[in-house]
C-alpha cells in the first residue's frame, strides 16, 4: 500500500487534490455563507456568489447573547442550560438504557427477544412529526409539558431504540470467549458487563452517545410543540424566533446558528479519537 | 488438586446428540487428553467440565463433589481457550490478576501471584504489554499464566496450541509437559492433534461421535487399539487395512497370507470376514526371493532421506509402508514387491462392528 502511494504519478496526485479541494469547497460554501451573514455589518442574502465577509462585526453575536426577557433577565444562558440539560440527560438515559438493553439482546435468550428488536425497528419508521400529537396528549396528561424532563423522555424514546440496535450489533462482534474466560476467572455477570464488555464497546458507546446528544441538541419540531415561553426554550427554537412572518433577521439567525454548532463541533473534536474502532484487536486470535 | 469424574454424561443441542453417555475417571494429578476429530464432542465435554455448558443428563464431579449445579467460578478450575481470550484492554499483568481481583484478593497477594506465574512462564518482560502488542506464542503463554495464577485444582485446555506454527507448537508441548511435571495439577487437555495426544498424555480418551472409543495410555491405544477407529486415528501414516478372511488359523486376502496368533485372539472369535491391519513400520521389505506374507504393487515412492514411504496396492486397498532408504533404493513404481509382517504385529478387527479381535497379552 505504501509502495503504491509512492508511485502515484504527479497527474493522479494533482487530480486527487483538485477533487478534494472541490469537495471541500462545496461542503464549506454554505457554512461560509452563514459565517458571512454572522459577521458582516450589513448582512443580507444578496451580494452574489461571494461567500467571504465584506466587513467584520460581533454585533450580531452580541445581540443573540444579550437578548433579555421582559423582566430584563439574560435569556441565552438559560436557554443554553435548557439545551445542555436536555441533551446531556438524553445522552445519559440513552447510554444507560441502550448498553444494558443492547447487551441483553446480544447475549441472552428470553421470550420476546426477536419481537422486541423488531418493535424497536418499527418505532424508527415514523417521523417525529407523526408522533407529535399523541405525544402532546400524553405529556399533557403526565404534566410534563414545558419541562426538560418531558422533553428528555420524548427524545429518549426515539434515540434509545436506534442506540440499542447499534450497540447490540457491536456487542455481537465481541467474542464470547472473553466472557467465558471471565466467568471461569470468577467474575459475576455484572462484573463482566462493566469490566470487560463496556470498556471494549467504548467506540460504539461514544458514537451512540454522540448520536443521542446531537438528536436532542438539534431537535426543533417537538421542542417547539412542547415548550412555550422564552425561558423554557431550547436553542433551536430560539433560532426560529428570528424568523418572522414578514421578515427574517438573517444576521442574528446566522450568529445563533454558529453558537449552536460550536458545542457539537467541540464534542466531535474531543471524541474523534474514540470514533475509530479496533479496540478488540489482539484479544483473541485474528 | 482433585480427581475428576464423569458418569453417564449426555449433551444434546436441540436434535443434535453431541455427547452420548461418557464415563470417565481422571485421577488426581493426571494429564488426560481428550482427542478426536472436529465435531466429536470433545470441546463440549470440556465446556461441561468448566461449567460453561450444562449436561443434558449424567453427573460431573470434581474432587468428589458433584458440580452439575455449581457455577464455573466456584468449581476451582482454570481454562485456557483456543483463542486465548485475553482481555484486549488490559495489560498482561491485569489479565493475569483479573481472576484474583474479582475474587477480592488483596493487591500485594495478586502482585505476588502474578509475578510467580510470570517467572514460571518466562513472561516477566511482557507484564506491561497489551495483548495486541504480543505475538501468538506470547499470548499463548499469557493465557497459560492467567490459568496458573489462581492455583486451581484442575486445568482445562481447549486446543491451546492449534493457532501456533509447527515449531512453536513443538516447543510449547515440551513446556506444557515440564509444567505439568512441576505442578502436578490434574489436567484435561482437548486436541485434535494425535501427536499432542501421544506426547502429552498420561492417558488418552479417544472420542468419536460423542462416544469414548478407548481410554488408556498412549502406548495401549497405539499398540492395542480397541477398534478400527482407534487404530486408524493414531499413527501417521495411519494403519493399513484390507478386507480379509479368517480361516483355519490364517488370515487371507488377495496378496495376503498371515498366520493367526491364537493366544492373542479374543475368546469366541470364529472363522469369517475380518479386517487385517498393519502399521506402516511393521512391513518389512523382503529383498531376496523368499515368499513374503504380503505381495503388493508399488504405486508411488516418497523418499524422505532416512526412510522411504512406499505407497502400495494390496489387492484393492492402498497401503503405505515405511522402508529403510537403502532397502527401498531398488524399488521402482509399478514394480512388484514382497513384504513380511511379524504375525504378532498384525491386528485383526471384526468386519461387522470393527471391534479388535486381538487383545493385549496379560501381564503373565
Amino acid at each position: 500500500m505504501d509502495d503504491g502511494q509512492q508511485t502515484v504519478s504527479w497527474g493522479r496526485q494533482l487530480a486527487r487534490q483538485a477533487l478534494l479541494i472541490a469537495v471541500s469547497a462545496v461542503t464549506l460554501y454554505p457554512v461560509l455563507w452563514v459565517v458571512k451573514l454572522a459577521v458582516s455589518p450589513q448582512a443580507s442574502m444578496g451580494g452574489g456568489f461571494n461567500p467571504l465577509p465584506t466587513g467584520f462585526t460581533l454585533a450580531h453575536f452580541e445581540r443573540v447573547l444579550t437578548a433579555r426577557d421582559t423582566l430584563g433577565n439574560l435569556l441565552f444562558p438559560i436557554q443554553l442550560a435548557n439545551s445542555l440539560t436536555v441533551s446531556i440527560a438524553t445522552t445519559l438515559v440513552g447510554i444507560v438504557l441502550s448498553t444494558t438493553a443492547g447487551y441483553a439482546f446480544s447475549r441472552f435468550d428470553f421470550p420476546g427477544k426477536d419481537a422486541g428488536m423488531k418493535a424497536f425497528l418499527v418505532t424508527q419508521m415514523f417521523p417525529g412529526v407523526v408522533m407529535a400529537v399523541p405525544l402532546y396528549i400524553l405529556m399533557d396528561e403526565l404534566g410534563l409539558l414545558n419541562s426538560m424532563a418531558g422533553l428528555t423522555l420524548v427524545y429518549s424514546t426515539t434515540s434509545v431504540p436506534f442506540s440499542v440496535w447499534m450497540l447490540k450489533g457491536y456487542f455481537d462482534t465481541i467474542p464470547r470467549d472473553l466472557e467465558e474466560a471471565a466467568l471461569v476467572d470468577g467474575a459475576s455477570q455484572w462484573t463482566i458487563f462493566t469490566r470487560v464488555i463496556l470498556p471494549l464497546a467504548t467506540p460504539a458507546i461514544v458514537v451512540t452517545g454522540l448520536f443521542s446528544f446531537m438528536t436532542a441538541w438539534n431537535e426543533f419540531i417537538l421542542a417547539a410543540t412542547f415548550l412555550s415561553g422564552e425561558r423554557h426554550m431550547t436553542l433551536p427554537t430560539v433560532l426560529y424566533g428570528y424568523v418572522d412572518e414578514n421578515s427574517t433577521d438573517w444576521a442574528p439567525f446566522a450568529a445563533g446558528a454558529i453558537l449552536v454548532s460550536l458545542p457539537v463541533m467541540a464534542l466531535f473534536f474531543v471524541l474523534q479519537r474514540h470514533l475509530v474502532g479496533g479496540l478488540t484487536a489482539g484479544g483473541v486470535k485474528g | 488438586m482433585a480427581s475428576v469424574s464423569l458418569s453417564g454424561v449426555h449433551k444434546r443441542f436441540g436434535d443434535t446428540h453431541v455427547v452420548r453417555g461418557v464415563d470417565l475417571d481422571i485421577a488426581d494429578g493426571e494429564f488426560l487428553v481428550l482427542v478426536g476429530s472436529s465435531g466429536c464432542g470433545k470441546s463440549t465435554l470440556l465446556r461441561m467440565l468448566a461449567g460453561l455448558e450444562q449436561p443434558s443428563s449424567g453427573s460431573i464431579a470434581i474432587g468428589g463433589r458433584v458440580v452439575n449445579d455449581v457455577a464455573p467460578r466456584d468449581r476451582d478450575i482454570a481454562m485456557v481457550f483456543q483463542s486465548y481470550a485475553l482481555y484486549p484492554h488490559m495489560t498482561v499483568r491485569e489479565n493475569m490478576g483479573f481472576g484474583l481481583k474479582v475474587r477480592g484478593a488483596a493487591a500485594p497477594e495478586i502482585d505476588a501471584a502474578v509475578a510467580d506465574a510470570a517467572r514460571v512462564l518466562d513472561i516477566v518482560h511482557l507484564l506491561d504489554r497489551k495483548p495486541k502488542e504480543m505475538s501468538g506464542g506470547q499470548r499463548q503463554r499469557v493465557a497459560m499464566g492467567r490459568a496458573l495464577v489462581r492455583k486451581p485444582k484442575v486445568f482445562l485446555f481447549d486446543e491451546p496450541l492449534s493457532n501456533l506454527d509447527a515449531s512453536l507448537r513443538g516447543q510449547m508441548r515440551v513446556e506444557l509437559k515440564r509444567l505439568h511435571a512441576k505442578l502436578g495439577v490434574t489436567t484435561v487437555y482437548v486436541t485434535h492433534d494425535q501427536v499432542e495426544a501421544m506426547t502429552l498424555a498420561d492417558r488418552i480418551a479417544l472420542l468419536d461421535k460423542g462416544v469414548v472409543q478407548q481410554v488408556g495410555t498412549p502406548a495401549e491405544l497405539y499398540d492395542w487399539p480397541a477398534n478400527r477407529f482407534t487404530a486408524r486415528f493414531l499413527g501417521s501414516p495411519g494403519m493399513n487395512f484390507v478386507e480379509a478372511e479368517l480361516r483355519d488359523g490364517r488370515v487371507f486376502a488377495p496378496g495376503v497370507d498371515v498366520p493367526v496368533v491364537a493366544e492373542l485372539l479374543a475368546e469366541g472369535t470364529t472363522d469369517g470376514p475380518v479386517w487385517i491391519g498393519v502399521r506402516p513400520h511393521d512391513l518389512r521389505l523382503e529383498v531376496g526371493g523368499a515368499a513374503g506374507a504380503i505381495e503388493a504393487e508399488v504405486d508411488v515412492l516418497e523418499p524422505m532421506g532416512w526412510e522411504t514411504h512406499a505407497h502400495l496396492r494390496v489387492g484393492d486397498a492402498r497401503w503405505t509402508a515405511r522402508f529403510d532408504a537403502a532397502d527401498a533404493a531398488s524399488l521402482t513404481p509399478r514394480g512388484r514387491v514382497r513384504c513380511s509382517v511379524a504375525p504378532r504385529s498384525a491386528r485383526l478387527f471384526a468386519r461387522d462392528d470393527e471391534r479388535a479381535l486381538y487383545r493385549a497379552p496379560g501381564p503373565t
